[in-house]
């Protein structure tokens, strides 16, 4: 059925396409300010803020103590990591054992395939993940999720935690998608995030947190 | 395409200027989305770059239109998405059940898809015992209103908090009155948290489908999006065919102008790009993906060189934000799924000009939409072509059902004008009738129709051949 269908459909747009073309310009790329690596980070963390993300800047060893506090503060119990990355290896080499704990969450990790983990992935409070990069003239910080980082990471828990290296953050999408070839490598799957998730189909009102994370933290590694 | 059995647009129309309330929510509404765009689109002139790109960019894309769909189709297969082929709205349903048989499902999570509107999905696989449950919070919301979506963006927007308050008390169990939005929020959470962890299959829409590398690109906020194309073991992606651009490098512009124009946003909290199911070593995501591409009339669209600029559309839904039109009559009235400019073009080309000509007339012409249109869709030079086409009387017509309104009376008035136009014995001879029996003519028939919101003009006496041949002229 499918098939005889394709065809026809095809037959149709090729008969289409034969009849008449319409002239069509040539879309020039789109012109952008080449910004410095300071006003990148400004122009990223400025527009996440203002769709509510949480953007720490910080020096590039020096993460793992406001993350403590940010975690104590909510009371989260668990967190997601993913460890062989870098952000696991610093994670663990920085976590106190079970008895000492001091009010810090537990590290989790994701245990085999989501049909076993989902019960358990539907019950934890944070999770965090590195990032692939960054977008200053939007805001968004990118994700290549992976086997090591799953992409349910950055979706299903209500806080989501992000690790960004300042020397990543471009000036655009096209620009990344081009200095880092993506047409040629793109991956199971790739998601832009600017904040968390958000709103407004109710009398246009801006609620946080319907689907996904309520809580998006960025650290900016600069 | 239509859920409109005994579709009375005229009775539509009175209806909904009638209702006070759903005028205050459209008027609030849409009055805040132009206001959010301005400030988003700020500078005149790059905006104008930015809608040439737009419209550069999907005019090659349907000038290529059947090679990037097999093209779309090669990469897709080679990365492991299955391609499915459908004519109709009937057949792209019969593929959905066909996956959700074979798969023994009967839970699917939906995340909001015009074309599923289109396909009239929801009803179908109700028929067949299949629950599918929308995620969108707006969709979801009238959903349990058991209502159709009244705009393409903002699909509970007819609906105030105090409505929607108690179609929650009312439709969710043990859900207290509430109209605090964040509370109404957490509500749909809890609700729909539990239909992703239990469902099936995923089934998503589409923004974009990038032919050079097969991939699905997908435009959201608030994640329910993800969350059907991620947790569910299977995900079912439904486009229109119109949907393919050719390069992953065409994305960035029309992404800029897809969440300008429909919200006013630089960019969405989430844009997903899926380009194949899970990989061995891979923890989650879908095991197979489905893509159905749906013609359903489309394709015929495409063979007239004017009116294939209806198959730019990206589905914003500035049209509608910027219509005086379907400001005042909100969604529903237009009786189909496509409302408002989009909708007055699409329609009738879909459906037939019998069926759905009609809409072609619900405006003013005031090129408001235009103006707005991301990638420069001619709506109001569409609409005027439609019209012709409904009475049209030249075999060269080509929309479905073109020259339904023809009649005989409508031509000989048409001719006569025409001849009172060009030939000028007749010319003055008109215009001495006009002239002493215009302001008599009994307001029967269309004129009365005409004449009930409009004040006939008045016939001077003399015409002005006349003034100027006994007056001379000035400076002549």
């Amino acid at each position: 059925m499918s098939k005889r269908s394709r065809d026809r459909i095809l037959n149709r747009l090729h008969a289409a396409v034969k009849q008449v073309s319409s002239p069509a310009a040539a879309a020039s790329g789109l012109p952008f300010e080449k910004l410095g690596r300071d006003e990148k980070i400004d122009k990223l963390k400025g527009f996440m803020e203002a769709v509510r993300t949480e953007v720490h800047v910080v020096e590039a060893q020096n993460w793992i103590e406001p993350l403590k506090g940010i975690l104590k503060k909510r009371e989260i119990k668990t967190l997601l990591y993913a460890p062989q990355t870098t952000i696991g290896d610093t994670l663990q080499k920085h976590w106190p054992g079970e008895d000492e704990n001091d009010g810090l969450p537990e590290l989790v990790t994701y245990e085999g395939h989501i049909e076993n983990f989902k019960d358990q992935l539907f019950h934890t409070d944070a999770a965090i993940t590195s990032t692939l990069g960054g977008i200053a003239e939007t805001g968004a910080i990118i994700l290549w999720p992976d086997k090591k980082e799953p992409r349910s990471m950055s979706l299903v828990p209500p806080v989501h935690i992000a690790v960004l290296d300042a020397d990543k953050i471009f000036n655009t999408l096209g620009e990344v998608m081009q200095a880092q070839n993506w047409p040629e490598k793109m991956p199971t799957n790739a998601v832009l995030i600017s904040g968390p998730s958000k709103t407004a189909d109710i009398e246009l009102i801006l609620a946080f947190g319907v689907h996904g994370p309520k809580e998006l933290i960025v650290f900016i590694l600069s | 395409m239509a859920n409109n059995i005994e579709f009375d647009f005229t009775q539509n129309v009175s209806r909904a200027l009638k209702d006070k309330q759903l005028r205050k929510n459209f008027k609030f509404a849409m009055g805040n989305f132009i206001l959010k765009r301005q400030q988003i689109f700020p500078d005149k002139n790059e905006t104008e770059r930015l809608r040439e790109s737009g419209n550069a960019i999907k005019k090659r894309a349907l000038n290529k239109l059947p090679r990037l769909l097999e093209q779309l189709e090669e990469k897709c297969t080679r990365n492991g998405i299955q391609v499915h082929w459908a004519e109709t709205t009937a057949e792209a349903n019969q593929h959905v059940l066909r996956i959700m048989k074979a798969h023994r499902a009967t839970r699917l999570v939906k995340g909001k898809s015009m074309v599923s509107e289109e396909m009239g999905l929801n009803e179908f696989l109700d028929q067949n015992g299949i629950e599918a449950t929308e995620t969108d919070l707006g969709e979801f919301i009238i959903q349990l209103n058991n209502e159709k979506p009244s705009h393409i963006i903002v699909p509970a927007i007819h609906k105030n908090k105090k409505q929607i308050a108690q179609i929650f008390h009312k439709m969710i169990p043990d859900t207290p009155y509430t109209e605090d939005v964040e509370a109404l929020n957490a509500i749909a959470r809890k609700t729909l948290r539990q239909k992703f962890f239990d469902a099936q299959v995923g089934l998503s829409g589409v923004n974009m489908a990038v032919a050079e590398t097969g991939t699905l690109c997908l435009v959201e906020n608030e994640g329910n999006g993800r969350m059907c194309t991620t947790v569910p073991p299977v995900h079912i992606a439904v486009m229109g065919l119109e949907k393919m651009v050719e390069k992953l490098t065409d994305v960035p512009p029309l992404l800029r102008l897809l969440t300008g124009s429909a919200t006013g946003q630089l960019i969405t909290t989430y844009v997903n790009m899926i380009t194949s199911p899970r990989k061995n070593d891979e923890k989650d995501g879908p095991k197979e993906v489905h893509l159905i591409i749906l013609d359903n009339g489309r394709s015929e669209i495409l063979a007239d060189p004017e009116l294939r600029q209806t198959l730019q559309c990206i589905r914003c839904g500035t049209c509608l934000n910027h219509c005086p039109v379907y400001t005042r009559i909100g969604g529903h009235a237009y009786g189909f799924v496509y409302p408002g400019p989009i909708g007055k073009i699409l329609n009738p080309q879909v459906e037939g000009l019998k069926k759905a000509g009609i809409l072609a007339t619900a405006s003013s012409l005031c090129e408001a939409c235009a103006e707005v249109c991301p990638v420069k869709i001619p709506i109001p030079q569409l609409l005027r072509r439609l019209r012709n086409e409904s009475y049209s009387s030249e075999p060269s017509c080509t929309v479905k059902e073109c020259g339904c309104q023809h009649n005989l009376i409508d031509s000989l008035v048409w001719k006569g004008w025409e001849m009172i136009n060009t030939h000028p014995r007749f010319n003055a001879i008109g215009h001495k009738i006009m002239g002493v029996m215009g302001s008599k003519i009994p307001p029967l028939g269309p004129l009365k129709l005409w004449n009930r919101y409009r004040i006939l003009p008045k016939f001077a006496r003399k015409s002005l051949h006349q003034l100027v041949e006994e007056q001379g002229v000035e400076n002549e």
